[in-house]
């Protein structure tokens, strides 16, 4: 037989094949989306049919719709001017010393450890503690827990996929989730069996594999009957990358009976847009909670939702938005009770420095035959100077008698007299102000894990230092 | 005598906002280790000279001087006149919702020494403090005054002097909104602290001369229309209580 054919009877061309299309580009980036975009996208990841059908049918209607107008200004964010697929290893090509001297010395005051400083800056590749999560994984993997990047979660479960996918959030929901339908790369895919209950923290970092968090990061997870589980993307260090967009979409089943909490803390960078779409379907006396906290940012607009559709379903979400100067947080909470006796409860708290502004933009809605629904809002604004700003957009739409609403909301300056008490104990001024801020989150700090706790307290001291005078 | 840890010298201030005049000249000088009293009828600037000593911003100081043990301490912005070794216990102390008590003290202390504050030493002595305060120790885990009772508010005041250990504290209408057992608690605390560091000077600044038939001072001055027009033994408190302010008024008015 001659060599070649030997070699080709071997299959190696086909290996390497692939082997060249995980590491040379295919294509070059380009910036601006048209269908061209999106098919090279999808047939990058060797996606099945249905769903590149289903990226192109996003994308027309993304095209189709207006931006939108409420919210926060959007007048400058220039959609032609993005690059909307970097593969993960070109962005992995930064180096350690480009990444800049404030960010580094943010993570070094943080006291973030080395390794996962690098993960944080995009310029390593998986977490340090790989024995730690390997033996998570072992538990998760004998517990049936799958714990998965989106993409390989497609090719590993298709049919459990596409049974959820786009299930919460349709492309047609508002233009920014069609645009992450059509252009959608990296995220989570998670599947938590019935009764099972997951005790450690399913943690984004962990997941080994992983596309670096995507600019249009898409994460779907079904959290079976009956079944526990609590999901944590990001931290409180500042996120180290280029570009200047991020629009998500979050997709959470919560079938009878489940509890689901998804806690998501990120500090981005000051000219980013963040966009992000986070709803939960919520069944029969299931339990879902988003804890989300927003720092950083040009803009962000995130309204974490909870669809209550079966009877005695729950939904809380309680989130922290800090806007420093040249930053607009338009963030809240959007419940929606469709079932019977189904209850929910916001809790936002919102800072604003310098020139910040956080809006609170939230909705109740209590449809038709969801009796005896109960639902409560509270949202505090906290003010440090006064040329800082914020806003409150409650909307509540009641089409039941026997609904029970209640939305408080207060407005406070952080006082002199508050400072002054404070420094009189010995407090400079910057400590006084990080403490105020401190007590002022704290009903919803104290629910996050304690490290992530600790860490949000130290970035609020870094960022309240040169904040007065 | 021994050397004055406080000396105030013809101390003139103003409301920031619109330059009133409220401080028209005080002389005082507290030797170290002493209890005084400051009594005044209402508006005559008391509580205003306790906050100019603590550096509240809303008022400015537009002439005189005052010397903190042996410092400038004018110079001085708020928390470095604290951390320097003056307190003030507040007529009205403020809210701070989230920030437990224990949490407070512990970084109040911290903001005052150079290394950690041992977490162990300072619950005990937290606890101990308490107790001497007749508080439940459930106390240290409340927000900061949030939700207080007004004798609840002043207690608090107590014991944060109590863990901070002043050499100089100024107790403003400490008093005032105590009924009175809990004025005798809050008094006997006091007591205990001063004879536990005899070296701690106290200012007391009142209304009413019953507290100072718990905390006896050694001296008593009498404040109105911005100055001390009036300074003599304890006997003086006693007179003022029989007598009233009446006659202070009118020499303030022709000050």
């Amino acid at each position: 037989m001659p060599y070649n054919e030997t070699v080709a009877n071997l299959g190696l061309e086909e290996y390497k094949y692939h082997f060249i299309t995980k590491d040379k580009p295919l294509f070059k980036a380009q910036k601006g989306l048209s269908e061209e975009v999106v098919r090279q996208i999808s047939a990058h990841k060797e996606e099945p049919e249905w769903m590149l059908n289903f990226r192109l049918k996003a994308l027309r209607i993304f095209q189709s719709k207006p931006m939108p107008t409420w919210g926060g200004d959007l007048s400058k964010l220039d959609l032609d001017d993005i690059y909307y697929y970097i593969r993960p290893q070109d962005r992995m090509k930064r180096s350690w010393d480009e990444v800049p001297e404030s960010i580094k010395e943010t993570f070094e005051r943080l006291g973030i450890p080395e390794a996962e400083r690098k993960i944080l800056a995009g310029v390593g590749a998986q977490y340090e503690s790989e024995m730690v999560y390997h033996s998570l994984k072992k538990e998760w993997e004998e517990q049936g827990v799958i714990f998965e990047s989106i993409e390989d979660g497609l090719r590993k479960y298709p049919d459990l996929f596409r049974e959820y996918f786009a299930t919460v959030v349709p492309p047609h929901d508002n233009k920014f989730a069609a645009l992450n339908s059509a252009v959608w790369s990296g995220g989570s895919f998670v599947y938590i069996p019935k009764g099972v209950k997951v005790d450690v923290p399913l943690q984004a970092y962990f997941r080994v594999n992983a596309e670096q968090m995507g600019q249009f990061e898409r994460t779907l997870i079904i959290a079976d009957e009956g079944s526990q589980a609590h999901y944590i993307e990001g931290c409180t260090a500042p996120v180290y990358t280029t570009d200047s967009f991020h629009s998500g979409v979050i997709e959470i089943i919560v079938k009878p009976g489940a509890r689901f909490r998804y806690t998501t803390i990120q500090n981005w960078p000051h000219n980013m847009y963040n966009l992000v779409t986070q709803r939960a379907l919520v069944h029969e006396g299931g339990h879902m909670e988003w804890l989300d906290g927003n720092l950083g940012s040009k803009l962000t607009m995130k309204y974490p939702s909870c669809y209550l559709v079966g009877e005695g379903a729950h939904g809380e979400i309680l989130s922290i938005a800090y806007a420093g100067s040249g930053q607009h947080q338009d963030t809240g909470g959007k419940v929606v009770h469709v079932a019977p006796h189904t209850t929910s409860r916001i809790i936002s708290k919102s800072i604003s420095r310098g020139t910040g502004r956080a809006s609170y933009r939230g909705l109740c809605k209590v449809y038709e035959g969801a009796r005896n629904a109960k639902s409560n809002v509270q949202c505090d604004a906290l003010l440090l100077h006064d040329t800082s700003r914020t806003d409150t957009f409650p909307y509540i739409e009641i089409e039941e008698s026997t609904a029970n609403v209640g939305h408080e909301a207060s407005v406070s300056k952080i006082g002199e007299e508050q400072l002054f008490y404070l420094m009189s104990r010995g407090l400079s001024e910057e400590e006084a102000t990080a403490m105020v801020v401190r007590g002022f989150i704290e009903p919803v700090a104290r629910e996050l894990p304690l490290e992530y706790a600790v860490e949000l307290n130290r970035l609020i001291e870094l960022e309240m230092e040169g904040s007065v005078g | 005598m021994s050397e004055p840890i406080l000396r105030i010298v013809n101390l003139h201030a103003v409301v920031a906002e619109d330059q009133l005049e409220i401080l028209k000249g005080v002389d005082l000088e507290l030797p170290k280790g002493e209890v005084h009293a400051i009594m005044g009828p209402n508006g005559s600037g008391k509580s205003t000279l306790a906050k100019v000593l603590a550096g509240h911003p809303a008022y400015e100081v537009t002439d005189g001087e005052v010397w903190f043990k042996g410092e400038n301490l004018l110079e001085l912005e708020a928390d470095e006149r604290a951390r320097a070794g003056l307190f003030l216990a507040f007529q009205y102390p403020v809210d701070i919702p989230g920030v437990s008590i224990a949490n407070f003290l512990r970084t109040a202390l911290q903001a005052r020494s150079d290394g950690e504050v041992d977490i162990f030493e300072f619950q005990e002595k937290l606890l101990e403090r308490m107790q001497l305060l007749e508080v439940d120790p459930s106390f240290a885990e409340r927000s900061v005054n949030d939700g207080f009772s007004g004798g609840e508010k002043k207690r608090n005041e107590i014991l944060q002097m109590a863990m901070l250990e002043p050499d100089l504290a100024v107790l403003d209408e400490t008093d005032s909104g105590l009924d009175i057992d809990a004025l005798k608690v809050v008094a006997n605390g006091v007591n205990r602290l001063h004879e536990e560091r005899p070296d701690m000077t106290v200012l007391l600044i009142t209304h009413y001369q019953r507290l100072l038939n718990y905390i006896k001072p050694d001296k008593v001055h009498v404040m109105a229309g911005g100055r001390i027009v009036r300074s003599g033994g304890p006997e003086l408190a006693e007179e003022l209580e029989a007598r009233g302010y009446e006659e202070f008024k009118e020499v303030a008015g022709a000050a």
